[in-house]
């Protein structure tokens, strides 16, 4: 068991049993017994984390989420909550505040009421239930609002009542499955901000399910990149957007440049990579192992600079033809036709000096070895 | 926009904007009734006049009125405290006499007869020798019949002498007017509308009770099943909907007399001794089985209408908050499903206080139902203005019961499917 933790858990710090909160070990998850929704699914976290599943529709996110909550059980593998497994332990047990996506109020009782529901399940004296519920509701800034009921708040109100349920009943561990995914922009941010906000002052360990990757890197300490059942990365924020392990993550998070071709020579952390339309790049080697091996080169589309003409300095030097300028107010995003890729886009600053780019121009563009990541295919 | 805004607003070709608008509204809202029409017509006709009919003829009461005009205004102004005078037999025999020729003497004698018994014989007796009738008329008509020289007779024929009548009401209900005029029980022996309503009644409550019941558990699944396996339990649910109420309600027949498959199986398990078959047919049992399982369709289908649109999250919600299944059903689950149950609930007694063919054929006599009742009326005592009051007595209930249902949960909860 712990050799399968350690390999598992090499991509992270090491993390000792008695920090380690919650914990899936090679979990496989079939609903009909011919397909793996999620396969060998491996998660370590840490107490107090925030912690994200990201990935695209149908990816297996909820159902992990559902395993940990008690409404599905694990076809293999085992999950473990303070260390203790839980696999048959039923939900009302684990003691796991949930959110849901459609927040899942109860229409028939009015806000305080739904509030009160945990605590009265657990038969806490009424003048206590009172006191904690008003407390909740301050903590999502809903004083006024205890007598309504949930078709009578607006749907930030609500989801701010879901999340106040969802903790009311101090729980260690809190899923939440998109709590954000009804609202509109503004309002997501602000929740947003409201979620981390509450998390930090209550120190509660989260579970994070989205498949928005900017809410993913603005709320979470750590980020599961989940694919096909599969985390195909586990990492800071940071990590994620700056050192993608693979294709996948580079495509899903952020923007990203793609370039194919075949690695023919690798040196150190260097390899020079031939692409498909005759031209050579240097480029960091990160999912390349041989020479002759094929590989998508990834590069963010802010790395990438126009240089004046002369300019040899770059690891990376090509010439462009812009096919399409983009105004966004403070940033411009120039589509390139570079290397036989007529998507290569190009992101720059508002700024003296990168404006006037007009299509059918030709300009010098480059980049540096380090931010061009060889990835697998 | 640049006259002022009190000149009224024109289309292009200077209509005033309201009238081409009221035009455009006028004509589709004819199109609208045009296409309903059909139906209106045949609601109008088979379902609106019947019942105006129904509602009339259970206060209509011509018999005396027409067929003694003579009578009726000869006695006006008669105190009832003795045998009226001979101008109101001599009124007497005239309309009968008139009453032969028109041969409506007949509806009169029933009429009368509801009331007090004997009357038709009296009738038919006196009119059988009018011919030899002579003056005066008074002890003429005594010695025909006694019940002339009756007081009640004078006042049964004076108070039915009204076009309208509450009578028929106050049988329905096992009530009658004393000779007094005083609103008072019939006999014991000939009271059953009032066991027969309440019968009805607690039966049908029976009936709704048990159908939801067995009914919840099943939209339950229903509701909550992967599609593949509703889609074949929701047939199983509308196969009875497939197959003719008669062959449904005579099945069980088949299976709960006493010499019926039940019975036979039992015996044969030796649960129950061969001479202590159990008799579940021809009685209240049979009754409130077969409409049990007749009904069934229409308390599952509001439940499940109501079932479906509850999404599992609910139940995920109050499990993780900490609830203890069952608890989780009786605070979230089953609150949600209340309109179903209402719905239900008044669509199966409303249902079943008026149906007549299952509670006749398996009910037997201590089994049966009001309806069986107003056919008894309709078909064999001939009584109709007694039947039509039963039957508008029924439609009121009913009415009740729907303003109840709609004020407390409102109509448009009711769905079936
Ligand atoms: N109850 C179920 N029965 C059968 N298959 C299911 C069930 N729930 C989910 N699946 C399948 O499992 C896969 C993963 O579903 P899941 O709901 O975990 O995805 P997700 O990552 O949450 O997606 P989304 O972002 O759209 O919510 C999907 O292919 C889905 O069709
Ligand atoms: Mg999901």
């Amino acid at each position: 068991m712990t050799q399968i933790l350690e390999a598992e858990s090499s991509a992270d710090d090491a993390l000792t049993d008695d920090l380690c909160f919650a914990r899936f070990i090679n979990v496989q998850k079939s609903y009909d017994g011919v397909e793996l929704v999620v396969k060998n699914f491996n998660l370590d976290i840490r107490k107090g984390q925030f912690v994200t599943l990201l990935g695209p529709s149908g990816s297996g996110k909820t159902t992990c989420l559902m395993m940990m909550a008690g409404f599905e059980t694990p076809t293999h593998g085992d999950i473990l909550l303070k260390g203790e497994p839980i696999n048959g332990l039923p939900p009302h047990k684990r003691g796991i505040g949930m959110v849901f996506q459609n927040y899942a109020l109860f229409p028939h009782m009015t806000v305080a009421e739904n509030l009160a529901f945990p605590l009265e399940v657990r038969h806490l004296s009424k003048d206590d239930i009172k006191q904690k519920v008003q407390r909740a509701l301050a903590m999502v800034r809903l004083e006024e609002f205890g007598d309504r009921r949930p078709a009578q708040l607006s749907g930030g109100q609500q989801q701010r009542v879901a999340l106040a349920r969802a903790l009311v009943f101090e729980p260690e561990l809190v899923l939440m499955d998109e709590p954000l995914g009804a609202l509109d922009k503004n309002l997501r941010e602000e929740m947003q901000y409201e979620i981390k906000r509450i998390h930090a002052n209550l120190g509660v360990t989260m579970i994070y399910v989205t498949h928005d990757q900017t809410e993913a890197l603005t709320m979470s300490d750590r980020i599961a990149v989940f694919n096909d059942g599969v985390v195909q990365q586990l990492a800071t924020p940071e990590t994620l957007y700056e050192e993608p392990e693979n294709a996948f993550v580079a495509y899903f998070i952020g923007e990203n440049n793609r370039l194919c071709g075949e690695v023919v020579e690798l040196q150190g952390d260097t390899c020079r990579v031939r692409l498909d339309s005759g031209d050579t790049v240097l480029a960091k080697p990160v999912a390349v192992s041989e020479v002759g091996e094929r590989t998508t080169l990834s590069l963010r589309p802010e790395r990438v600079s126009i240089l004046d003409t002369g300019d040899a300095t770059v690891d990376n030097c090509f010439t462009a033809r812009v096919e399409e300028v983009i105004y966004l107010g403070d940033h411009l995003r120039t589509r390139l036709s570079v290397c036989g890729n007529d998507e290569f886009i190009l992101k720059t600053p508002n700024a003296v000096g990168n404006t006037g780019l007009r299509p059918g121009q030709e300009i010098r563009v480059g980049w540096s070895r380090g931010d061009c990541r060889a990835l697998d295919v | 926009m640049s006259n002022s805004s009190s000149a009224p607003l024109t289309t292009a070709d200077g209509v005033p904007l309201r009238v081409s608008l009221r035009r455009a509204i006028r004509r589709s809202k004819l199109k609208a009734l045009l296409l309903v029409s059909p139906l209106l017509l045949f609601l109008g006709i088979a379902f609106v006049m019947p019942i105006v009919d129904m509602l009339w003829r259970s206060v209509d009461n011509p018999e005396v009125s027409s067929t003694l005009p003579r009578t009726v205004s000869a006695l006006d102004g008669w105190e009832g405290e003795a045998l009226p005078g001979e101008p109101v037999f001599a009124a007497l025999a005239e309309d009968l006499r008139e009453g032969q020729q028109a041969r409506n003497l007949g509806l009169l004698a029933s009429r009368l007869n509801y009331e007090k018994s004997g009357m038709r014989s009296t009738i038919t007796r006196t009119a059988r020798r009018l011919r030899t009738l002579e003056p005066p008329y008074r002890e003429a008509l005594i010695e025909i019949n006694d019940t002339w020289g009756e007081l009640d007779t004078w006042r049964l024929i004076q108070r039915e002498s009204s076009p309208y009548t509450l009578s028929y009401y106050l049988a329905a209900v096992d009530r009658q007017f004393s000779p007094q005029g005083e609103i008072v029980p019939v006999p014991e022996y000939l009271q059953i509308h009032a066991t027969l309503f309440w019968r009805t009644f607690w039966m049908s409550a029976v009936i709704t009770l048990a159908t939801l019941l067995l009914g919840y558990p099943v939209a339950f699944l229903l509701a909550n099943l992967p599609l593949r396996h509703s889609n074949l339990l929701m047939i199983l649910v509308l196969l009875p909907f497939w197959t003719s109420l008669l062959v449904r309600t005579t099945t069980w027949i088949a299976i709960l007399q006493s010499q019926g498959v039940l019975n036979d199986v039992m015996v044969a398990l030796g649960v129950i001794a061969d001479e202590a078959r159990w008799q579940m047919i021809h009685n209240k049992t049979g009754t409130i089985i077969a409409m049990t399982h007749i009904l069934l369709p229409f308390m599952i289908l509001p439940l499940y209408s109501v079932m479906k649109t509850i999404p599992p999250s609910y139940m995920h919600a109050a499990r993780s908050l900490g609830g203890r299944p069952f608890l989780c059903f009786r605070r979230v689950y089953f609150p949600l499903t209340i309109p179903g149950i209402a719905a239900g609930g008044i669509l199966v007694f409303i249902l079943s206080i008026g149906y007549y063919i299952t509670p006749a054929l398996v009910g037997g006599q201590s089994g049966r139902f009001i309806t069986n009742y107003i056919a008894y009326h309709m078909q064999t005592s001939l009584n109709w203005g007694l039947a039509a009051a039963i039957a508008s007595i029924l439609l009121f209930v009913v009415v009740v019961f729907y303003w109840i249902f709609n004020r407390l949960i409102g109509v448009d909860k009711v769905k079936l499917g």
